[in-house]
């Protein structure tokens, strides 16, 4: 998020789209509710179901799963053409000035530098245009056709209200009520903001449905001010701070990347990482990447890292691929590519798609670990429990580890939440029987290892040797302890070169700011740098109080970065400082410098008048309606079919889906087609159940006991299929039975002419726990991700459904 | 005097028993039963802060349990509930959150350390000992056999990708950096959590 949960109280209108907030984030939506009945706002809800979050909005419409990008892309061509963006801050706050290069051009489908044999771009093109000092030539006047917003409206101009109706079965008529709603939030003192989750995610344009909508809320001005945003609704509790710290494929904490091979020096590493300004006198934080990386590897490796040896870069591990996600890991042991896996608190066989493959995968592995505090499906994959789970143990060869792990109330420690706070929380209890925390397995198992690597040697013993473990108890190493690591400290007598006050080597720092490359400074994630200070825990402060209850509360907890609880605030006033909202500031210019009820996100004391842009990130210092070369499938977002779709792609039939998504053959081979799996499915979730936990609590359990799929009362009348009656669901990869629910919440929808049907997946059940034994969604689904992320696309692929005799039971 | 949290619901708690067990029509020596119960089961609970496992609201959660926390009292969690004091939920919860205290103790939660041998039925306890210090071979054994400390080109690249690990996003960010400097100094780059699921 970029704003906090209870900021969505200052917004005039709230677009639910890509997510369902009432039901799976039910305590964050009441302050929608409080926006409507204190501000006045109005919500609009665009979903496939007439959701819970639906049912209390001001205005619904449906839409075909995996066509938002047509939607949005219909939202900016009408708000470019009838002229209702924010004028003032699109032209000084965004890229619509700059200038796009000659080279750079979008043809039948594809942007240019496409290489068909490759499935990849050559993106050299996707790039500005630059003068001799090395800066972006702009245009303020908007006259030159090759301004990123001339190209922008040509981009978009195909996005007619009829085709975004042909494409997204939206009608007309409500798509352009939506349209109106939302331009009137162009006006400079009205916000909106955009509530997403998984909905958006899950498909493989995923990043563009976010980016397109980001756009949007560039065009209209709402992105860093109050009531505004792009806000992400997070699923797991901690899956931010996952993030932040890293525990991906590719990342590093405080989102560094970790090397590739390519990269074959920690100096040809910094090369990709320097940030000129592209325009002049911006800020360019990222210039200082080479103090985080610097000070991440002296929190790894203390004083083993060394200027002399790089500060230890060999020891961090050489991509090869851009990432080894989770389809590519299913892959790759399908393959027999892999000895052993870790499922810590993860429960790939009901979550990863194409649950068939996913079961294959781990009958392949010599070794399987599950770090769990319940009896995950996972950890039994190699039981039978019958249709839900069939297998036979004999035929598995695979040796697996079930460990108990203690749970939430039983450890202390913080968790970042989806407005980024940062929040401690305490021990309760001792977990049950033997259950010991993730912190001293891992623990064990690292302690373990490096004996082993210290008398017998090994394979590359170095990082594991000299990773620095100097915790006051190792076997288990003090939450608060590692918090502090993450901060970071000073390793040498630092001197403020403004100030001049002095901060003593082993003392905490206060900020990133204070970060070095030179080795004097230690921090394990920077951005988390201020959380834990010479003053004690931050993450632990309990200070409610919120200046004109306007939703900040800065003293609660801590928020990276910075404690900032609004990213890009200093968007939230005009060019001359003054708040574009006078009855919402964020932070204004007083004189002097920046001051508010939030800290600035940008130099505290930069003068208006000095014409730094807000977006200090980003090298040009602007918010990125062209996205240069930082999205796979272009600078543009560009409507691609699912990659099983129920239509053709009218816009450019012979590129129906994105073009650099990654698929593998035998992925590919089990694709359906139209023909025999004519109905669109989307997974989604019930606000009873928790992914595939609360299957174990028994009240849950109670509430919804059983695997269902939900479908309209047209589709139910043409296929015979009664209330609660039993139906059998088939993708080509798999078939679930269960009963039907047959509402009045999906209608068919007009797809390019054609009547089209969509069936709705919850994805809760499994074989242990106490609800009845179900399937899993996952049985179903595709395995293709996002061409970014490869984030599986869940929301959109095709099934079909019959009428079934009950099971035997 | 300020009053503790725990002093405030003796107090309100007291009170709201006596004025609404009166009115259901008690005689005078129930409700003073009733008032000496009422509060009796939170009033003597310890209390502790949290945060709802579940979804990235993050509500504020009080965790109620028996057990003082003295040396060999076992804390038993008996009552979990939203913190009125979280400005983002202000004490409330929502279906999932009102039943946490049925996954602290659901029957399935794990107790002990279990072990299934290639082509194995069951799973059998084991000792802690035994399953990590097996864990650990297995996984020495195949990194020392399948690291790559050089590609093709003859870069140094120093990477593992025949052992993989997901990492949970319901743990503490401390554990995930704990996590995070394990996998790392082995080399894994097979490696994910929950972002995108």
């Amino acid at each position: 998020m970029t704003n906090t949960w209870q900021d969505i109280r200052n917004a005039n209108l709230v677009i639910v789209m890509g997510g369902n907030a009432a039901e799976a984030h039910p305590c964050g939506f009441k302050w929608v509710i409080e926006a409507k009945i204190e501000n006045g706002a109005k919500l609009v809800v665009v979903d496939p179901r007439f959701t819970r979050t639906a049912s209390v909005a001001d205005y619904y419409a449906p839409i075909r799963p995996g066509t938002d990008i047509a939607f949005l892309s219909g939202v900016m061509h009408y708000l470019l053409e009838k002229d209702t963006i924010q004028h003032a801050y699109v032209r000084a706050y965004t890229n619509a000035s700059l200038i796009v290069a000659d080279g750079f051009s979008f043809e039948d489908g594809h942007f240019s530098g496409f290489n068909g044999e490759t499935n990849t771009y050559d993106k050299s093109s996707w790039n500005y245009e630059f003068d001799e000092q090395g800066f972006a030539k702009t245009d303020d006047t908007w006259q030159d056709q090759r301004c990123v917003i001339n190209l922008l409206k040509q981009h978009v101009s195909r996005y007619t209200p009829e085709m975004v109706s042909r494409i997204t079965g939206t009608p007309q008529d409500k798509f352009l009520h939506i349209c109106e709603l939302i331009a009137a939030t162009a006006a400079p003192d009205k916000a909106m903001t955009s509530l997403f989750a998984l909905g958006w995610t899950q498909h493989s344009v995923g990043a563009q449905n976010i980016r397109a909508m980001a756009m949007v809320q560039l065009l209209l001005g709402n992105i860093g001010v109050a009531g505004g945003g792009m806000n992400a609704l997070r699923g797991h509790s901690n899956i931010q701070g996952l993030t932040d710290i890293g525990l991906l494929s590719n990342q590093m904490p405080g989102y560094l990347s970790l090397p590739t091979d390519k990269e074959t020096s920690y100096d040809e590493y910094m090369k990709t990482k320097l940030f000129k300004p592209l325009r002049p006198g911006q800020t360019s934080y990222y210039q200082n990447y080479g103090k985080f990386v610097v000070s991440l590897q002296k929190a790894l490796w203390g004083d083993a890292a060394t200027k002399e040896n790089n500060w230890g870069y060999d020891w961090l591990p050489k991509l090869d691929i851009p990432l080894y996600d989770i389809i590519k890991a299913f892959e790759m042991m399908n393959n027999g590519e892999m000895t052993g896996y870790i499922c810590q608190g993860f429960n790939p066989l009901q979550a990863f798609p194409d649950r068939g493959k996913i079961r294959r995968g781990l009958s392949k592995l010599k070794f399987l670990v599950t770090m769990d505090p319940l009896d995950t499906e996972t950890s039994r994959f190699w039981q039978d429990f019958g249709p839900q789970n069939p297998a036979k143990s004999s035929d598995i060869q695979t040796e697996v580890f079930q460990l108990p792990v203690t749970c939430f109330a039983e450890e202390s420690g913080s968790l970042v939440n989806s407005a980024r706070w940062l929040q401690w929380h305490w021990k309760a209890a001792e977990g049950p029987g033997k259950a010991m925390s993730d912190i001293w397995i891992m623990s064990g198992i690292f302690h373990r290892l490096r004996e082993m690597y210290r008398k017998d040697g090994g394979a590359f013993p170095d990082p594991i040797l000299n990773m620095s473990w100097k915790y006051t108890n190792p076997i288990a190493p003090d939450p608060e302890e590692l918090a502090k690591e993450m901060n970071g400290r000073a390793l040498a007598d630092l001197t403020d070169p403004v100030t001049a006050v002095v901060t003593k080597a082993g003392s905490q720092l206060d900020a990133f700011a204070q970060l070095r490359d030179d080795g004097t400074t230690a921090s394990g994630c920077w951005i988390f740098a201020g959380s834990f200070t010479e003053k004690g825990n931050q993450m632990a402060r309990r200070d409610a109080t919120d200046p004109r209850e306007q939703g900040i509360a800065p003293n609660w907890a801590w928020a990276w970065p910075a404690n900032r609880r609004i990213l890009y605030n200093r968007a939230s006033a005009d060019l001359d400082g003054k708040a574009w909202n006078p009855k919402k500031p964020v932070i204004e210019w007083n004189g002097t410098r920046w001051a508010g009820i939030d800290v600035p996100d940008y130099g505290p004391t930069v003068k208006p008048s000095d014409g730094v842009g807000p977006f200090i990130m980003n090298a040009e210092g602007l918010g990125r309606l062209f996205a240069l070369n930082l999205m796979a499938e272009g600078p543009f977002p560009e409507h691609y079919e699912p990659f099983e779709s129920p239509s053709e792609n009218v816009l450019h039939p012979k590129v129906p889906n994105n073009p650099v998504a990654r698929v593998f053959a035998d992925d590919r081979a089990s694709f359906g087609h139209r023909r025999d799996f004519p109905y669109v499915a989307t997974t989604y979730r019930l606000t009873e159940h928790f992914h595939f936990w609360t299957k174990h609590a028994l009240i849950n359990a109670i509430l919804q006991p059983e695997e269902f799929i939900e479908i309209g009362e047209v589709l139910a009348k043409e296929k015979g299929i009664a209330q609660g009656g039993w139906v059998k669901v088939s993708s080509k990869r798999g078939e679930v039975i269960c009963k039907a629910y047959v509402t009045k919440r999906i209608k068919p929808m007009t797809v390019d002419g054609k009547s089209t049907h969509v069936i709705g997946v919850p994805l809760h059940w499994g074989f242990t726990g106490q609800a009845r034994k179900g399937y899993g969604a996952n049985t179903l689904t595709p395995s293709v991700g996002d061409a970014n992320t490869q984030t599986p696309e869940f929301k959109a692929f095709l099934v079909n459904i019959e009428r079934t005799a009950a099971p035997a039971t | 005097m300020p009053l503790t949290r725990r002093e405030f619901l003796k107090v309100t708690g007291m009170g709201l028993a006596a004025g609404s067990l009166g009115m259901l029509g008690f005689g005078a020596s129930g409700v003073a039963q009733a008032a000496a119960v009422r509060p009796f089961k939170l009033a003597h609970a310890t209390e502790t802060r949290n945060t709802c496992t579940y979804c990235s609201v993050a509500c504020g959660i009080l965790i109620y349990s028996m057990g003082d926390r003295a040396k060999n009292a076992l804390s038993n969690i008996i009552h979990i509930e939203g913190d009125p004091d979280h400005p983002v939920n202000r004490g409330t919860l929502c279906p999932k959150g009102s039943a946490l205290l049925d996954i602290v103790h659901a029957p399935t939660r794990l107790k002990a350390p279990r072990y299934r041998k290639p082509g194995g039925t069951e799973f059998e306890e084991v000792s802690w000992d035994f399953a990590l210090d097996r864990i650990a071979r297995l996984m020495k054994e195949d990194r020392d056999k399948h690291f790559i400390t050089q590609n093709a080109a003859g870069t140094t690249v120093n990477r593992w990708i025949s052992t993989g690990m997901l990492a949970a996003s319901a743990s503490s960010s401390e554990t995930a950096y704990l996590t995070w400097k394990v996998a790392r100094s082995l080399g894994m780059v097979v490696f994910d959590n929950q972002a995108r699921v």
